[in-house]
């Protein structure tokens, strides 16, 4: 599972080197164990060397109140109340859900700037984002962000330098409770499975893993004690998908309109080779010409000698005539 | 009377060029982040990070120049009686042939509707560029409105690039209008070939003015 080859890049209509065959990798996060302690947090922004600007106290366990391209993860807190009246505190470490459909890639213009790896981690190589921002708009979860400094996108890794030399990444490293966990997704899912198991025996008959099928799976999972509705857990989508709107502008559309405007022009030159140009003919354009010279009436312009000899001086001259008088 | 009639003055000749200019320049680097197959156009303007910085200048450029022509040239491109009959035979003009096909005025109604699927084009790409404009104006608006402007803004795009293949062929087609929009002079038989009224209209001007 410890990969780099890619299996999709962005912008790119062809098939990438795919042959070898890698288990995809997920990070597990239970939401049930969770202590909200932002360990998690402070890990990712000690290994990926990012230091997101000191913000201000806004009440609330938030900080910062948002993902940034300088925080790649975040706490997301929300006080529940549950039927009996009880109040429950949800939290979820929220993140790139490292899609195996991932919007993001699919939106990005620029090749190459968003890959899979066959591990099914999406990366972002920021030395190929142009920082057009379409990446946000593809994303189903609000995930990535652009920098003010440098103008390119960035996001969870899953750390993928961690992973693609057998390390778990740094956020599972460092939980104290082993609300992350980290394997093989087919690991994952078992482990998950006992856990909702645990979870159900406990009073949580919704238990249940989050690995929405609308996005073909993610690699980043959540255990939910209420996962019947997900976006109780701070507006996690309930069912998300890449947008319809997304996959009409991204989808088959491109090339058919490409197509279209290619044919417009063949279009035009295959008129110009069967019919052809427009020209006046040069007969009207004589008698335009002679009906609107100079001097012309419009009774017989073309019986009219062309110079009028106003001027004695200025006389018309006929070679054909003896004396060259016309 | 002079040989030749202005067609353009030296100020509509200029603003259409620069309309122009611009046009060629947003479509570029447009198309260089439409498809992936026209990626290397970014090329044209320094990589794709300049090609991203630069096109929605280039585009509010010739969405202010463009609405200035709009301004010049609104009037003559509502429609008259006259429209209607021609377009019906449009498969006539088509094959160069005259018979049947009525006068018209200073636009003829093919051109007439590229001035207004312009107009819209225009609009759309005006309103929604600047919603996915990510580095000044997209936070000021919701996820949904963006994913619409884009694919919105890559519609009337096509609308725009289509609209304009069909403007330059018929430019290369009807001989004459390229020197037109050029040197602005046309000759008397040209404007009364392909825009009989409005030459009739420009002869009772001289009469009045000689």
């Amino acid at each position: 599972m410890a990969t780099l080859d890619i299996i999709a890049r962005s912008a790119t209509t062809t098939t990438p080197p795919s042959i070898r065959d890698m288990d995809a990798v997920a990070k597990l996060i239970d939401v049930s164990k969770c202590i909200g302690c932002k360990a998690c947090q402070v890990a990712c922004s000690e290994w990926n060397d990012i230091r997101d600007e000191v913000g201000h106290n806004h009440g609330v366990y938030e900080a910062p109140m948002d993902l940034t391209a300088d925080s790649w993860t975040l706490m997301r807190f929300t006080e529940h109340e549950k039927d009996d009246g009880d109040l429950e505190w949800l939290i979820r470490k929220d993140g790139c859900m490292h899609c195996a459909e991932p919007g993001c890639l699919k939106a990005c213009p620029s090749p190459g700037a968003i890959v899979q790896h066959a591990n099914g981690i999406v990366d972002f190589h920021q030395e190929h984002c142009i920082g057009c921002g379409y990446c946000i708009t593809g994303c189903p979860f609000d995930i990535p962000r652009i920098s003010q400094k440098d103008h390119k996108a960035y996001k969870c890794t899953l750390c993928s330098d961690r992973v693609a030399v057998g390390l778990e990444p740094a956020c599972v490293k460092t939980c104290p409770t082993g609300a992350i966990v980290f394997g093989t997704k087919e690991e994952m899912k078992v482990h998950a499975d006992e856990r909702i198991v645990d979870l159900k025996s406990r009073g949580y008959e919704n238990a249940g893993l989050y690995d929405p099928d609308g996005v073909g799976g993610t690699h980043v999972m959540y255990v939910l004690h209420h996962a019947d509705k997900p976006s109780l857990y701070d507006g996690l989508p309930d069912a998300p998908v890449i947008s319809p709107m997304v996959s009409l502008w991204k989808g088959i559309t491109k090339p058919l309109s490409l197509l279209a405007m290619g044919a417009a022009v063949l279009a035009g030159f295959f008129h110009y080779v069967r019919i052809g140009p427009q020209r006046v003919e040069e007969e009207d354009e004589r008698k335009e010409a002679e009906a609107h010279s100079p001097g012309a009436t419009s009774t017989s312009a073309l019986s009219e000698p062309a110079v009028h000899t106003v001027d004695p001086s200025v006389q018309t001259f006929d070679p054909k005539q003896p004396d060259g008088r016309g | 009377m002079k040989k030749q009639i202005l067609r353009y003055n030296a100020n509509e000749r200029t603003n259409h060029w620069v309309v122009s200019i611009l046009f060629v320049l947003a479509a570029l680097s447009g198309l260089a982040l439409f498809h992936p197959a026209l990626f290397w156009l970014t090329n044209l303007f320094g990589g794709g990070p300049w090609t991203r910085i630069l096109h929605p200048f280039l585009g509010v450029g010739m969405f202010a120049m463009f609405l200035w022509l709009v301004i010049r040239f609104w009037r003559y491109n509502l429609f008259i009686k006259n429209d209607r009959i021609w377009l019906k035979n449009i498969g006539k003009v088509m094959k160069n042939e005259e018979e049947g096909v009525p006068p018209i005025g200073k636009y003829n109604p093919g051109q007439k509707l590229l001035f207004w699927a312009l107009i819209v084009s225009m609009l759309v790409l005006a309103v929604t560029g600047v919603i996915m404009w990510r580095a000044y104006f997209s936070h000021f608006f919701g996820i949904d409105i963006i994913r619409l402007a884009s694919l919105f803004h890559a519609a009337a795009a096509f609308v725009l690039v289509t609209a304009i293949i069909v403007h330059v062929y018929a430019a290369i087609w009807i001989k004459g209008s390229v020197g037109a929009m050029m040197s602005g002079w046309v000759s008397r038989a040209w404007a009364k070939k392909h825009h009989e009224l409005w030459y009739d209209e420009v002869m009772r001007k001289e009469e009045r003015k000689p």
